[in-house]
């Protein structure tokens, strides 16, 4: 399995499920570290070289994850790592690393484990739509299976030890993206995003931490990890998911109630553009495509389906957009080949490719 | 609430300091927020909770700065990162890091997931700790059937940690 491979497939975020409308995704992560090793910032590259030599073996060959693809930061190039970011396998952060960190993943990218970014391991489970209870098992059983092989730091009083204070105890992080745009347009994120906050949960953008809410895209997760057991954390965040999901089709049928002709111009619009634009950037195109989810929720658009749409939303990121050119592109080139392609998947989608629905 | 720096605007933006292993809490508008230099908008960083650390007045008297004996970590490493050098790190610097992780997660007792090898004794004291937590919340809230049953749940709990074999065999 190469990086190549995987641009050949839908990523597990956007793959189909069941109904995706509000909520696209649902992700857990545990952090976990090795008993007596130093953490991965403090080791060093050598240290860090013989965990990952000691780690790869244990984590390729785990039955809870199966098959699997195995990659070390100092033996693939800069695209490649920006590819297994964007498709949210791996952190900005992993993708700067080199020699002494890898990623283990399995082939359909549901599940992936970093090792040596912050902490020695970072599992992963991601899942299309609001399901964390059963993402929560996938991730339990991946974990207690590595327990099997490996001896975690672990203190009674603090949890799981981690190389931030930030995620000691469960060292769990639940997230799950949603596409609001009913409640950007309505003018109501802003206090939904306080109201959140205040609760101890953090609201980001689509690509975790310090990323800007683009193409009305919000991942809502937990910030406090001591003193709270996975399935609570989990319960709450779903409690509130699922409120948020309902005002945004509050915030949408009131819009398609009183603001019908806003609504539509909105979603006209960004078909419009993105239908004959000759240069698109990464964020136009973001926001534009979630003019168009939102038109096909609605029943605005009706030829076109969101298969189609997620899959731009993904392909249309620079490091993809580069893969599928098959060269290094400077940012102006880029947003004329990301427009397109955008044009040419359009126009497929209208005249009804096979597998549309 | 009044921002307490203006006294005019109403204090949107809590910030919760820690120092000289206090935690204390200042309440600002999102302008005086802004003025005094904090990022309002970006998620605190762990840096930024963390001024208070490394600042307090035992420094100057704590002599030779102490390291972690199992990787060297100093505190002045911590400051630099916001990351721990190994787990024993939170053995070494617990009287730091207790006040700083019970302002970050409100608690200071982990109540998650036990690794099986860390055997049955600290699985039942989690456990036990959890359900005191639903105890404590079922009495708040007047809840005093559920209390009872959680009451009767750590007794067993307790038993069972204190002699396992016996209660198990009945």
């Amino acid at each position: 399995m190469t990086v190549d491979d995987l641009l050949k497939q839908p990523g597990a975020w956007l793959a189909a499920g069941k109904d995706t409308g509000t909520v696209v995704s649902s992700r857990l992560r545990l952090a976990r570290n090795l008993k007596n090793r130093a953490f991965p910032g403090w080791a060093g590259e050598d240290e860090c070289e013989r965990i990952w030599k000691d780690l790869q073996p244990v984590l390729g060959q785990l039955r809870s994850m199966t098959p699997s693809f195995a990659l070390s930061m100092g033996e693939i190039d800069l695209l490649d790592k920006q590819v297994l970011f964007e498709r949210h396998l791996m952190s900005r952060e992993q993708a700067e690393k080199g020699k002494g960190s890898g990623l283990v993943a399995a082939v359909d990218e549901s599940m992936s484990i970093m090792v040596n970014e912050e902490d020695h391991m970072r599992l992963q489970v991601m899942r299309p739509g609001l399901d964390l209870d059963r993402t929560w098992k996938a991730i339990d059983a991946m974990d207690n299976e590595i327990e099997q092989h490996v001896s975690y730091a672990f203190s009674p009083r603090f949890g799981f030890l981690t190389a931030c204070p930030s995620n000691v105890g469960t060292g769990m992080r639940a997230s799950v993206m949603l596409h609001v745009p009913g409640l950007v347009l309505a003018n109501e994120i802003n206090p939904i995003v306080k109201g959140v906050s205040k609760i101890g949960l953090a609201v980001r953008g689509l690509w975790g931490e310090g990323t800007e809410a683009v193409g009305n895209m919000f991942q809502i997760s937990n910030q406090i990890s001591l003193g709270e057991k996975e399935e609570t954390t989990i319960a709450n965040l779903t409690q509130v998911v699922l409120e948020i999901v309902e005002h945004e089709k509050n915030a949408r049928a009131r819009m398609m109630e009183r603001k019908e002709a806003m609504l539509c111009d909105h979603v006209g619009r960004a078909y419009g553009i993105l239908a004959h634009a000759h240069i698109l950037t990464s964020k136009e195109a973001l926001d534009l495509l979630s003019g168009l989810r939102l038109g096909i929720d609605l029943g605005i658009l009706k030829k076109m389906n969101r298969r189609v749409v997620d899959e731009l939303l993904l392909v249309t990121q620079p490091a993809h957009l580069q893969k599928s050119e098959g060269k290094k592109l400077k940012a102006k080139d880029r947003d004329q080949a990301r427009a397109s392609l955008v044009r040419e998947k359009l126009k497929e989608a209208e005249k009804g490719e096979p597998g549309s629905s | 609430m009044l921002c307490e720096s203006c006294n005019e605007r109403e204090a949107t933006v809590h910030l919760t300091q820690v120092a000289d292993g206090a935690v204390k809490k200042v309440h600002l508008c999102e302008e005086c927020a802004a003025k005094s230099g904090f990022d309002i908008h970006g998620p605190l960083s762990i840096q930024d909770i963390l001024l208070g650390m490394g600042q307090s007045s035992s420094d100057a008297a704590a002599g030779p700065e102490r390291s972690c004996p199992k990787c060297h970590f100093r505190r002045a490493d911590f400051k630099k990162t916001g990351r721990l050098g190994c787990p024993d790190c939170y053995e070494t610097f617990a009287a730091e890091l207790l006040p700083l992780i019970k302002a970050m997660h409100r608690s200071d007792q982990h109540m998650g997931k036990v690794p099986s090898r860390e055997g049955t004794a600290v699985r039942l004291s989690t456990e036990i700790a959890a359900l005191q937590k639903a105890l404590d919340q079922a009495i708040a809230s007047e809840n005093y059937e559920e209390a009872a049953r959680l009451r009767d749940q750590i007794q067993g709990a307790r038993s069972r940690a204190a002699g396992p074999e016996k209660k198990e065999s009945t």
